[in-house]
């Protein structure tokens, strides 16, 4: 399988605040990648890298090397960023909807990137909402205001809002922490089909969420990856005590 | 497992019970203390007030007639000063929250804006006198009256827009920007559209304090009697606060006039009001678009 995303040695600061310290991975194309670890190891600032949203923070400073399809991404033009971002979607942890209908949620990327052709935005944002799943749901009420969806269906548009600007990559931070059961249910096997098409990183407090939708997982602490690896060999046999103490719940 | 004693919580009822009815005195109080007033000005210029009154100059050194000059001056003088102020503020309201970086010359200016919402307003009359009316050589004018009000409006306008832009949640530019939208289309598409309802208020805000002063236009436009209504920007107006002024105070016959100055007060105030509704109907309107429900 093709490397899609690779980092290299990458630091990252907060003013003095060395949040990661030299993390290396490679993730191959098509695969869906979990990161877990307690809280305020790092997971958030790791995925915030690879669509350069760290730089809207003031006083990050980032070291190393960070390649999607082999090209440094902190090494392009400023201009070039708001393209990269095209390219690599995000779903945030808290779901966050625009206040506009659900139908202009999803047309928004289409059109922020040029898109006017009605009638294609139209089949664009239908695509979107069918991958993720929620057309059946909001088809009758496409110029309703998104807040009238539940917290999950409001999850799900997010995803349709990613996808509808066909990104390659999708990073996901705790997309389901703020759900209930069954929406989870919904997203983790919205995540499984989506793995045909994108290559996804998710972020997760969830060990059976990690084990369940995951190919690879990669383990943090304190800034630092453990380790990385296939999440079966992760879940069964790790190579670290701190990784075993952490799955199987002995501390964090 | 501890006890807690009962009459803890009667107590905290009772404080509560009194800290609310406090409020609500105080609050029905204020609203009394309006319908007052209101009450008091219509009892006395409400019977003046007809066709011909709205619609005529008045005559007998103002002691008769109507205040159609005041009127016309001040619906201009309040237009505008806020075509001016509005998008102004607007776009200042815009820099300094969005595009002025943290720090100490961010700071400064919005002292000066907080500085400025405090200076009385015959001081802007003066500045606005010096500036405009002399250097700027625009004469006393409907141009110079509007411009020392725009400046007298606009610490409020950037007040209101730098507020309502901080009260819009940042996940919301986050996630434009995950979507490759520039700064300037999360502005324009995302950010600006649900603020604008409470920016609105700024509006509203400006055209009340606008439309009633009168030492700001004293030495920059009002005229104390014109035979016309104005032609253009660069002719001297009436105005109702002024002209209020003029007839309560110093008049050929103040007795005499009277009763016209309440109902120039009236007619002030159903002005205030109906700019207000208007403005607030803008505001619904905009909010109806945000679709936050
Ligand atoms: N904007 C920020 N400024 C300063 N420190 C931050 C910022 N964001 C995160 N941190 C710090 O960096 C560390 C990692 O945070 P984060 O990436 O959010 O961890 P996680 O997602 O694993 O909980 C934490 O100690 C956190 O306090
Ligand atoms: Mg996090």
């Amino acid at each position: 399988m093709r490397t899609k995303i690779e980092a290299s040695n990458v630091h990252l600061h907060y003013g003095d605040f060395h949040a990661l310290k030299g993390i290396n991975m490679q993730i191959p194309e098509r695969t869906v990648t979990a990161l877990i670890g307690p809280s305020g190891c790092g997971k958030s600032s790791y995925l915030r890298l690879f669509n350069r949203m760290n730089d809207l923070i003031d006083g990050v400073r980032i070291d190393g090397k960070v390649l999607i399809d082999n090209t440094d991404i902190y090494s392009i033009p400023q201009s070039e960023v708001d393209r990269l971002r095209r390219k690599v979607g995000m779903v945030f942890q808290k779901p966050n909807p625009f206040p506009k209908t659900i139908f202009e949620n999803v047309a928004y990327g289409l059109r922020v990137n040029g898109l006017k052709d009605k009638k294609v935005i139209g089949e664009q944002v239908e695509k979107a909402l069918r991958q993720a799943a929620l057309w059946e749901e909001v088809k009758d009420k496409l110029k309703k205001s998104a807040f009238e969806l539940s917290g999950g269906q409001q999850q799900r548009l997010c995803i349709a809002r990613a996808m509808a600007i066909e990104p390659s990559i999708l990073l996901m931070d705790e997309p389901a922490s703020a759900l209930d059961p069954i929406s989870t249910g919904k997203i983790e096997e919205l995540i499984y089909e989506l793995k045909s098409n994108f290559t996804i990183i998710i972020v997760t407090h969830n060990m059976q969420q990690a084990s369940r939708v995951s190919d690879y997982t990669g383990f943090f602490l304190l800034g630092e990856l453990i380790e990385f690896d296939e999440t079966k060999k992760i879940f069964r046999n790790p190579e670290k005590q701190q990784t075993e103490n952490y799955i199987t719940g002995r501390f964090g | 497992m501890i006890s807690f004693p009962k009459q803890v919580d009667r107590e905290k009822r009772l404080h509560q019970a009194i800290a609310f009815w406090i409020a609500r005195i105080i609050s029905y109080s204020i609203l009394l203390i309006l319908f007052l007033i209101l009450f008091f000005i219509l009892k006395r210029g409400i019977g003046v007030i007809n066709w011909e009154f709205l619609t005529a100059m008045p005559i007998d050194g103002m002691t008769k007639g109507g205040i159609l000059p005041a009127i016309v001056g001040t619906l201009y003088l309040v237009l505008m000063s806020m075509i001016i102020a509005f998008p102004v503020g607007v776009l200042s309201g815009i820099y300094v929250n969005e595009y002025a970086k943290e720090g100490a010359i961010k700071q400064f200016v919005k002292m000066m804006t907080n500085n400025l919402a405090g200076v009385p307003s015959i001081v802007f009359g003066l500045f606005g006198m010096a500036l405009f009316v002399n250097r700027l050589g625009f004469g006393a004018s409907i141009l110079a009256g509007s411009l020392t009000l725009a400046l007298l409006a606009l610490p409020l306008i950037i007040r209101t827009t730098e507020e309502s832009l901080k009260a819009v949640d940042d996940t919301f530019r986050h996630a434009s920007y995950a979507l490759g939208a520039s700064k300037l289309r999360t502005i324009r598409k995302v950010v600006l559209p649900i603020a604008f309802p409470n920016i609105i208020t700024g509006l509203i805000l400006g055209i009340g304090r606008v439309s009633g002063e009168t030492a700001p236009i004293l030495f920059t436009v009002a005229a104390y009697f014109l035979p016309k209504l104005p032609q253009s920007l660069f002719d001297q107006a009436m105005a109702l606060p002024y002209h209020l002024y003029v007839i309560s105070t110093s008049g050929t016959n103040i007795q005499a006039s009277r009763p016209i100055a309440y109902g120039t007060a009236v007619i002030l105030i159903l002005i205030v009001l109906g700019m207000n509704l208007l403005a607030n109907f803008v505001r619904s309107h905009y909010s109806r678009k945000v679709k936050m429900k």
